[in-house]
């Protein structure tokens, strides 16, 4: 197992460094200089000339990549011009805003999402499932966006139960930490709450006819050990592969969420930064965002293994 | 303790889909005694595994019910208990075996946890002390190794030792019915002789009563002292293994049996099948369930269903022209009613 992790890890360079070489071809290759992009329209010649200079775009290109990998390495993401500070710090200041809220979202998905499909499942073409299939469908094809400006309109504009925007601080009380983080966490949450139950639903299905679902019951126990125990372990697998993506692309920043709410997470600072045409900031967090998809990948492919032991351990391409 | 262990009583079991009804199991009755082993016997479809799951109240519910006739099992009457009275017999007083060892274990439980899961459900035992009864019954079944096996998950065992582990599972709180449901139908010829073996010496130490469902009456002769011979829901013959191995008398058992692989039939003598198929469970039969299929079928077989008769000591058929005075006399196989089994 140990053997299988460290393999992986450092099957994880590669793709890393792939993902870095196409982000620094995109932003020297097109046309245009970025210095001039930066700046934009008004900016004087000298501006850009002395902007071109102190970002190294003078520089033949094998030069920039050589020093642009360098850096890299060493975990030096360069600092960014438009908020003078060093894209780390941006990094570190946003993205545990981006985790409270994504495992707030989490939290409310599972919880809700899990056992809405094991019972589902549990009763196939009742009433409930009937509802539990229409409202899950409604679930996933859910525009955030306008969910997001009605609970805002509902929550806060009509009942004032909650704030609209912004996030809470602990200093200002726990109160006032989680009103601000409700309404943001259930617009994140609605569409895998349903994904889950969907996914849970239609593996549980698959797995409560299994001959081993009837020997569990044939020994004795108790129809919520049968169902939690024997049959939902083997229903896991596709629940994680949904779960991993989810989780990646919840902490990769919930761009829509994070505007909507002004939640000051990592997919705000994105908007931002695009905004602003601050490319080392783009540049950074997007491959910032590809390491979260590859350590998540890792995480689930791992999991896999733990609920089934019948894939094997191998340290080359984990299975997925 | 009275001898007799088990009684079913006009047993009756129904499936609903839309406004079908299947009347899987229609009136089977048959006792067992202590120890003692019964085979049933029938076609694919005949009802002989809705009939043991229903002796464990384990159809599954919706589309099943049973819906009329009365099990006593021990001196309880196991359809008026309650569902928390009925867990404390499934694994413990009745355990039941399933046909394909390949799926009836849990792939991602080890061997030891589905073992010790059985045996902590029942009785008040430490983790530990259930963990060495686990190893004893893997050691028991015959299983090598077993201090190791027992951490090993179902994938890592063939076939037949996956029937033992379920063997083990099952008679780890000594019950005193076992149920196998074609225990070695998906396994290997030399593997079935095995497991078969071992049933009949477990049998000796746990004095367990076992209900053996199979296709292969040659597993009845060997094993059984009973016969349940089951059609289309229904009980068309039932006796002594003594009894029906000797003088069969029921059309449909003598179908059985010729279309059995025996060691006197010769490679290239044909074996027999019995002609079209089983009735269409869904619809009222009136008459004998069999007598579309019968050879020796009269008008009165249309329209008069066969009550079961006592036709010999301990033994009952369901057949018009079978009673203790009256006999059929069984045809020798015809060229006409031979169809060839292409093995
Ligand atoms: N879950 C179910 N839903 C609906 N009908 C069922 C169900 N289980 C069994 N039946 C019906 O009951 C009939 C008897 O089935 P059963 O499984 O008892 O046959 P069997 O004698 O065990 O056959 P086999 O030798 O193939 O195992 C079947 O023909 C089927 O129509
Ligand atoms: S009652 Fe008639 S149809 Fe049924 S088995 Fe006897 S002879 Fe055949
Ligand atoms: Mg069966």
């Amino acid at each position: 197992m140990g053997k299988y992790i460290v393999g992986r890890i450092l099957n994880m360079i590669p793709t890393l460094l792939i993902v870095a070489i196409i982000v620094f071809l995109i932003t020297r290759l097109l046309p245009g200089n970025p210095a001039a992009v930066m700046l934009g329209p008004q900016a004087s010649a000298a501006d850009i000339k002395a902007l071109t200079e102190e970002l190294g775009l003078n520089q033949p290109l094998y030069i920039q990549f050589v020093d642009y990998i360098g850096n890299l390495l060493q975990g030096d993401l360069g600092n960014s011009l438009t908020y003078n500070k060093p894209v780390i710090d941006l990094i570190l200041e946003r993205f545990p805003n981006t985790v409270i809220l994504a495992v707030c979202a989490l939290i409310i998905s599972i919880v809700i999402g899990v056992p809405a499909g094991i019972i589902a499942a549990r009763k196939q073409n009742s009433i409930f499932d009937y509802l539990f299939t229409t409202f899950s469908l409604i679930g996933v094809s859910m525009p955030i966006f306008w969910l997001g400006i009605m609970l805002v309109l509902f929550f806060s504009v009509n009942l004032g139960w909650f704030p609209a925007t912004g996030m809470g601080s602990m200093e200002a009380g726990a109160g006032d930490f989680f009103s601000h983080l409700i309404l943001p966490s259930i617009a994140l949450a609605t569409i895998p709450t349903a994904q889950f139950a969907r996914i849970t639903r239609s593996s549980m299905l698959e797995v409560i006819s299994q001959d081993y679902v009837k020997t569990a019951r044939s020994k004795g126990l108790s129809e919520f050990i049968v169902i939690c125990k024997h049959a939902f372990k083997n229903a896991l697998t596709p629940l994680l592969t949904v779960l991993g993506l989810q989780v990646s692309s919840m902490l990769g920043g919930a761009v829509l969420t994070e505007t909507i709410f002004s939640w000051p997470g990592i997919g705000l600072l994105i908007i931002d930064a695009i905004g602003k045409r601050d490319f080392v900031v783009v540049q950074n967090m997007v491959i910032f965002i590809a390491l979260i998809y590859v350590v998540v990948n890792l995480v689930v492919d791992i999991l896999y293994k733990v609920v089934n032991p019948r894939i094997k351990y191998s340290s080359n391409k984990g299975g997925s | 303790m009275s001898e007799e262990l088990l009684k079913v009583e006009n047993l009756e079991v129904q499936f609903k889909s839309g406004s079908a009804i299947t009347k899987a199991v229609n009136g089977v009755s048959f006792t067992l005694n202590r120890r003692e082993n019964i085979g049933i016997v029938g076609e694919s479809g005949s009802g002989k595994s809705v009939t043991a799951t229903s002796l464990l109240r384990l159809i599954p519910s919706p589309p099943g019910k049973i819906s009329g006739g009365a099990i006593h099992f021990d001196g309880k009457d196991l359809l008026k208990l309650s569902e928390k009275e009925m867990k404390s017999i499934r694994g413990n007083e009745i355990s039941m075996i399933f046909q394909d060892p390949l799926t009836s274990l849990n792939p991602v439980f080890t061997v030891g946890d589905q073992i010790i899961e059985s045996i902590k459900t029942h009785q008040k035992v430490s983790k530990k002390e259930a963990k060495k009864k686990a190893i004893e019954m893997l050691k028991l079944v015959g299983i090598p190794a077993p201090e190791k096996r027992i951490n090993m998950y179902p994938h890592e065992f063939s076939g037949g030792m996956r029937q033992r582990v379920m063997i083990a599972i099952a008679l780890s709180c000594n019950p005193k019915l076992l149920i196998a449901d074609e225990p070695t139908t998906a396994l290997d010829v030399t593997v079935q002789a095995q497991i078969l073996d071992l049933m009949k010496r477990l049998q000796d130490e746990f004095n367990t009563a076992i209900i053996m469902i199979t296709h292969d009456l040659g597993v009845v002769w060997e094993l059984c002292d009973k016969v349940l011979v089951m059609y289309a829901g229904n009980v068309v013959e039932y006796g002594t293994v003594k009894e029906i191995y000797d003088q069969p008398k029921h059309p449909y058992t003598w179908g059985l049996l010729d279309s059995q692989i025996t060691e006197s039939v010769s490679e290239d003598q044909p074996l027999t099948t019995i002609p079209g198929s089983p009735p269409d469970l869904r619809q009222e039969i009136t008459g004998c369930p069999f007598a579309a299929r019968c050879a020796y079928a009269q008008d009165v077989c249309f329209t008069n269903k066969p009550k079961m008769t006592e036709v010999g000591e301990n033994h009952y058929a369901a057949c018009h022209f079978q009673t203790k005075e009256n006999r059929l006399d069984r045809k020798e196989k015809t060229a006409h009613d031979r169809a060839i089994v292409t093995s």
